[in-house]
């Protein structure tokens, strides 16, 4: 082992630093392994580096004949339409804004529920309950787009089917902007609370069994526990997560928004995401400037959030920082 | 005395737990019941009831329809299934072998290229550059490896697997390297399949990722002929007139198709074969989750 050390050491020393003649010894001498990993590097160059030249597009009148290189320069006449629209504004927020409170409440139920996970007993209930609640991870958002359809749809939707046997009044949420943060809320957390209670359960079985059997000893109760050795211990992981997500936070789940509100335009002030406006702006009016405009301005952004969290996390506590 | 009020907070705190974890997975369950009723629920039953948690009706009229024409199904079926069987291989070869490569101490290039992986994570052209690449220069429009290209590569799984690779101890190939075997043997004969974890679990997800993909299709295909099962499920819920004047075409029905129950039928029998795989499949995901969570 020791040995072994000392050879990587050697080795660092002596690879690295040879001029142009040991570039290319050291290419000849690689060749089977850069061979092994061009064909990722040829896919990454075309697939995403190549799109990241065409981030000029959205500094032109795109014409999709003329292409990349034959087409106008209009400077930043791409991005006039969506800031003074005040669309900007609302995707911008409303992107934000779902965003933190999914992580949020979703946080905050998958601690709960995987510390319920670990202390319950019945072995079988705890396994059944599990595969039940991860289920959901498995099901595509077509699916999930069909069954808020089916719970809303205001002729026979289930939520209208209960009301009229209560004897009240129908509700047609389709045209109602306010109810859908709450159900793009409950959909989210639907989908992801028994996925991200699995990631914290196998945290919480991680952590060393003494520190409860000393905690049992002394004489904490069940609440003193969670509060001063589960939570505790968690801390790391849910740093590391919410920072991921703090990371995420201006990039909206295309799929979600776009398939539980059906892509019902009654409803875009409250549910458009910088996401499905772009999409929109792409597929069904084909303004190829201006979203990638907005395309780009979301990358930004994102580039942005996660350099200046990266920043602040490093200065406070290296430990967490991503890179 | 204090034993006792210990207890108290234990029976408060399973209470609480049974409770929040019984009505949760109800709620996870309840709209699949929903569907599945739905679909065996007579289309006039619905109507008049609306939806319910047991038919208020029986009626197999819905999955009548499905058998009478069924090759979009089958057809949406077989793309689906190629796809996620074509589009998990190569794309768990690349990530492997990129993986391999990166994690091999010697190999001179490996903290620039996993920083040139790394950094597309960071920023990214967007949809719209990628689209016009696709579609105008590379004219993958309608064509089944555009269906494959989007999904291939995942940084974050391929860190997964590096990560294992790394771990396991470097005897092993070093005693191969003595006998005389290239890197892309080791790779093929050695590392490979010591490290099936976690490329088994790793698989599953992208697995999951092709068959429940539809954006992708809805991008790059207009040709029915390359629509996979999501996309025309969803093809479906929203045009369900385009559908209906279509059987009525082909096979002359005078009766109306029961849209409702259709649907639903529709559904289930899109989702079907996952949520009966899934009980067999979720202690790999599980497994893979954790991997993925200890390292980050």
């Amino acid at each position: 082992m020791q040995s072994n050390i000392n050879n990587l050491k050697l080795q660092k020393h002596t690879t690295p630093k040879l001029g142009k003649n040991g570039f290319i010894k050291n290419i000849k001498k690689n060749r089977t392994l850069l061979l092994m990993i061009s064909p990722a590097i040829v896919y990454y160059v075309i697939f995403m580096y190549l799109p990241m030249l065409g981030i000029c597009i959205a500094f032109q009148n795109f014409n999709y004949v003329k292409g990349v290189f034959g087409s106008p320069l209009v400077g930043f006449e791409n991005f006039r339409f969506f800031f003074i629209t005040g669309d900007a504004r609302n995707v911008t927020f409303n992107t934000f804004a779902y965003n933190a409170v999914f992580v949020s409440v979703n946080t905050i139920f998958e601690i709960t529920i995987a510390i319920f996970l670990s202390e319950l007993s019945g072995k079988y209930y705890k396994k059944a309950t599990q595969t039940i609640m991860f289920l959901p991870y498995f099901i595509s958002w077509v699916v999930v787009g069909a069954f808020i359809y089916n719970i809303f749809n205001y002729e026979f939707g289930s939520l209208n089917t209960f009301l009229k046997s209560l004897n009240m009044k129908p509700v047609n949420v389709y045209i109602n902007e306010s109810v859908w943060k709450y159900i793009l809320l409950l959909a989210n957390m639907w989908k992801w609370v028994g996925y991200g209670s699995v990631i914290y359960l196998s945290g919480i079985m991680g952590i060393d069994n003494e520190m409860f059997e000393a905690a049992f000893i002394d004489g904490a109760n069940i609440f003193q526990k969670i509060r001063y050795i589960t939570l505790p211990s968690l801390t790391p992981q849910i740093v590391v997560l919410t920072l991921m997500n703090i990371g995420q936070i201006f990039r909206g789940d295309f799929e979600m928004f776009y398939q539980v509100t059906g892509n019902n335009p009654m409803v875009y002030k409250a549910t458009d995401v910088i996401d499905t406006y772009v999409f929109r702006a792409l597929i069904n009016s084909q303004e190829f400037g201006m979203s990638s405009a907005v395309g780009l301005y979301q990358s930004v952004l994102c580039f942005i959030i996660i350099m200046v969290t990266n920043y602040i996390v490093k200065k406070y506590h290296s430990d967490y920082a991503l890179f | 005395m204090s034993k006792i009020k210990k207890e108290n907070d234990s029976i408060l705190f399973s209470i609480l737990g049974y409770v929040l974890i019984t009505s949760f997975s109800i709620a996870c369950l309840i709209p699949f019941i929903m569907i599945i009723s739905g679909s065996f629920t007579a289309e006039d039953a619905i109507m008049r009831y609306g939806y319910s948690l047991i038919p208020k009706k029986f009626s197999l009229e819905a999955y009548g329809f499905l058998v009478k024409s069924p090759e979009a199904i089958i057809r949406a079926y077989t793309v689906t299934i190629i796809r996620t069987i074509t589009g998990t291989i190569l794309s768990l070869f690349l990530m492997s072998m990129t993986a391999y490569v990166l994690q091999r101490k010697d190999f001179p290039y490996r903290n620039k290229l996993s920083m040139f992986f790394y950094f597309t994570t960071l920023f990214n052209g967007g949809l719209v550059p990628t689209y016009i690449l696709m579609i105008k220069y590379l004219r993958l429009k309608d064509t089944f490896v555009a269906l494959i290209l989007p999904l291939l590569f995942s940084v974050f799984n391929m860190i997964i697997i590096r990560t294992y690779m790394s771990s396991l101890p470097e005897s092993i190939s070093e005693s191969a390297k003595i006998d005389g075997a290239g890197d892309f043997r080791i790779f093929i004969g050695i590392i490979l399949p010591i490290s099936t974890p976690a490329i088994a679990t790793i698989g599953l997800f992208s697995a999951l990722a092709y068959w429940n993909d539809w954006m992708y299709a809805m991008l790059y295909t207009q040709n029915d002929r390359l629509y996979p099962l999501q996309y025309y499920l969803y093809k479906v819920l929203s045009q369900i007139e385009a559908v209906k004047n279509l059987t009525r075409a082909n096979i002359n029905v005078k009766y109306t198709l029961p849209e409702e129950s259709y649907k639903l039928a529709m559904t289930v029998v899109a989702t079907g074969p996952v949520v009966f795989l899934y009980p067999y499949l979720q202690k790999y995901f599980i497994k893979g989750l954790t991997i993925g969570a200890i390292k980050g």
